[in-house]
């Protein structure tokens, strides 16, 4: 009792109390139920970490070894919690290093606030020590930004942030504020932000779209679902569960959507995209009605737009009112949260059972289990294929852990071969490709979703890219997995040039150095595997490890990636060799 | 699909930094941008953009989505010339002398509508409103004058159908 009345006169107090700008950063994170950020400090953001040692008890401070890997790290967090992530840095190169992290949360939709620092307001324009113009440079790259420049804006303008970061389609938010206000005075109150005028972050359903929907899907003799990350975004995965079941739709999920829907599921036919699989990428060109939900037909999924699911009549879901159109053109396009327009659709479908047409998608799918996935799980060959590896980590984790793969064939291999029995299991950079972004994200990844495992699955190509959070792990003694792929080669561009450019393998030719001795420096249990035989044991002493751990498996040099769909090429035409 | 003329009419928070995201979208697209506006509207604290471009409809319609989606736009729309009620300004600086050596300038001042907006011993300066090509078509007359200086606005513009911009802000307030 009488700490409930002290608690209560503090925060009175603290209403009319003047507080410094950096000490309202940090109040402003924590009335959002920010308990955790990843950075790195420098001149011009001082003043805040300064206050951060003084809450070091309520705000957790992860400290990374480069301001990339801080910001993939908030994005790791970000997609597995589905919370906000936070990355910190300072000004100038601080700030420029964040750069890379943010265009990867803008285009794959990843929730993030960035805080950086600035030179003073008297500085500006001047050409300081470490200034850069990040508001400009992060234009094109956020969904929001903003310089402060006043303390007494701090408040209002990082309840901005997060809620614009959250809401609707949500994104990445820069916030800059100059050294003069982090040590400015204000008076500290803290209202969350629940409404800007000029923005609308959820469109309203119109219910007659839904019913247009819902007629041609009953109508359809070959409708067929891809669904992407929008289903996760919104929480919608129950709500896609049962529109499949109920109309018994074949559906097939975007790299970003996998594992919204269960891998096993009797109607999760896989992947679509340029190296998806064959049957939903074939029945693409053959359904009658194409449902998009909660997704983009980024390029990588459709191919030749020109001759994209011509045949078929297009529905899309979707949060975002600009993607209506923007590549694939639609019928009926239903705006609003995916959680809530497939609950209204749900109740108007009819259960439509077409044998035939599921038969085409099994069918389909034995050409590829034969031809591809067969011979890449089961190798003849002496070295060992990125699919075994991929396949004996499933066989460990049962499927429940999440897949954090990086840029390549390693990631196409870890989506096409991991198996997923819950949403939110797959982390990785999909519209923009970053490689390294594994083995930071998946720092974030575990300290978002710490009862779970976390697998991080690299090239070591990629790896090598941000290995320097290697010390992070260390440091923070985060129990994340690592598995690092070794072809000595950047696979992925290597396997293009042996595909389109007559085996001319420029630059991609890796001389790599002893990972195992390297990661040992900074304490971390590591092994390499070299031998089949050797793969399941090592696998599973890697997952029963309480702490970090590195796995390296040399993998055949040449190996390649199937299916695939040249860029350019009609999605029908996917190669199986 | 045939490329014409739209202006495109954006409602803005009038907020630093957004003119750079909204002529960063132009750019991403290779879309020139032929002229820009910036002024107050009609509501107190919201800006009016008139930016006038030469692009497809359906870039357009994707141009729009694209501004929309900003956080600090309020609503922006496209319209072709039919739709619109519109005009540039422009002034022509010329020496003084021609204006009493040269008589036909004088008629030329008259027929096309334009104003005398200030004459010095050197220099006297013509303002004309009106539609770029009447525009044009005096800068033509006057050139072999010689002209001093030349300058032309960006488009302003009005359209025939109603904006419901007061409406649309209450309601996303409420």
């Amino acid at each position: 009792m009488e700490t409930l009345t002290k608690a209560k006169k503090t925060t009175k107090k603290e209403k009319t109390l003047k507080i410094k700008g950096a000490e309202a950063v940090v109040k402003s994170l924590l009335a959002e139920g920010i308990d955790l950020i990843y950075g790195y400090p420098g001149g011009a953001i001082m003043p805040v970490y300064d206050e951060f040692y003084k809450y070091q008890d309520k705000l957790h401070h992860v400290l990374t070894r480069h301001e990339q890997g801080a910001i993939h790290a908030a994005q790791g967090y970000a997609r597995v919690s589905g919370k906000v992530g936070v990355a910190i840095a300072t000004s100038g190169p601080g700030a420029t290093n964040l750069m890379t992290g943010i265009a990867d949360a803008q285009i794959d939709s990843t929730p993030v606030v960035c805080i950086t620092g600035q030179v003073g307001s008297n500085l500006l324009g001047s050409d300081a020590f470490q200034e850069t113009d990040i508001v400009s440079m992060s234009t094109t790259v956020t969904k929001w930004n903003y310089q402060i420049t006043k303390a007494s804006e701090i408040p209002e303008v990082l309840a901005k942030a997060f809620y614009i970061a959250k809401s609707g389609r949500p994104g990445p938010v820069l916030i800059d504020i100059t050294k003069d206000a982090q040590f400015g005075e204000l008076d500290f109150e803290y209202k969350k932000c629940k409404k800007i005028r000029s923005y609308n972050p959820i469109p309203e359903m119109d219910i007659t779209q839904v019913l247009a929907a819902a007629e041609l899907i009953n109508k359809a003799k070959k409708p067929f679902i891809i669904f992407g990350q929008g289903v996760i975004l919104a929480n919608a995965e129950e709500e896609l569960k049962e529109l499949i079941e109920k109309a018994d739709i074949p559906a097939a999920s975007t790299l970003l959507g996998l594992s919204a829907i269960p891998t096993e599921h009797e109607f999760n036919m896989g992947m679509v995209g340029m190296h998806g699989h064959y049957a939903p990428n074939v029945l693409t060109n053959e359904c009658d009605v194409l449902i998009a939900i909660g997704m983009r037909f980024d390029d990588r999924v459709t191919g030749n737009l020109e001759t994209y699911a011509k045949q078929a009549k297009v529905i899309h879901f979707d949060i975002d009112p600009s993607e209506i159109d923007k590549n694939v053109k639609t019928n009926v396009a239903v705006l609003g949260t995916v959680k809530e327009t497939l609950a209204a659709l749900n109740p108007l479908i009819n259960s439509n059972i077409n044998k035939k047409w599921h038969q085409e998608f099994k069918d389909l799918h034995k050409i590829e289990h034969e031809a591809i996935i067969h011979p890449e799980i089961n190798p003849t060959k002496e070295k060992l294929t990125m699919g075994e590896v991929i396949n004996a980590i499933n066989k460990e984790t049962k499927g429940e852990a999440i897949i954090v793969s990086d840029v390549g064939q390693n990631q196409m291999f870890a989506s096409r071969y991991a198996n997923f029995k819950q949403s939110k299991s797959v982390v990785t950079s999909g519209g923009l490709g970053t490689m390294g972004f594994s083995l930071p994200a998946s720092v974030g990844a575990k300290l978002g979703a710490p009862s779970r495992e976390v697998v991080a699955i690299i090239g070591d190509g990629g790896f090598q890219m941000t290995i320097q959070e290697l010390g992070t792990i260390m440091q923070t003694k985060v129990p994340v997995k690592i598995v690092v792929l070794n072809n000595e080669f950047l696979g992925m561009v290597r396997q293009w040039q042996e595909m389109f450019f007559d085996k001319r393998y420029a630059s991609t030719v890796m001389t790599n150095p002893d990972f195992i001795s390297i990661v040992k420096g900074y304490g971390i249990k590591a092994k390499r595997v070299n031998k089949r035989e050797n793969l399941s044991v090592a696998v599973s002493e890697m997952i029963a490890s309480k702490d970090s751990y590195f796995l390296e498996v040399i993998v055949e040099k040449e190996g390649n990636v199937f299916p695939m769909i040249p860029t350019g090429a009609t999605v029908s035409d996917v190669r199986l060799k | 699909m045939k490329k014409q003329i739209y202006t495109i009419s954006i409602y803005t928070e009038n907020n630093l930094g957004l003119l750079n995201r909204i002529s960063s979208i132009f750019l991403k697209r290779h879309i020139n941008i032929e002229s820009l506006t910036a002024s107050s509207s009609e509501i107190e604290n919201v800006t009016r953009l008139i930016i006038v471009a030469h692009l497809t409809e359906e870039k357009v319609k994707k141009v729009i989505g694209q501004i929309e989606k900003q956080i600090e736009v309020i609503k922006a729309y496209y319209h072709t010339n039919e739709e619109s009620i519109y005009i540039q300004s422009a002034l022509f600086k010329i020496k003084s002398n021609l204006l009493f050596d040269e008589r036909q300038i004088q008629n030329i001042i008259k027929n096309s509508n334009a104003q005398i907006v200030t004459v010095s011993p050197e220099f006297f300066v013509i303002e004309k409103s009106g539609r770029k090509e009447e525009i044009d078509a005096l800068y033509d007359e006057l050139l072999p004058f010689g002209i001093m200086q030349f300058v032309r606005s960006g488009r302003i513009s009005v359209t025939k159908e109603e904006m419901k911009i007061s409406e649309l802000l209450k309601k996303q307030l409420n």
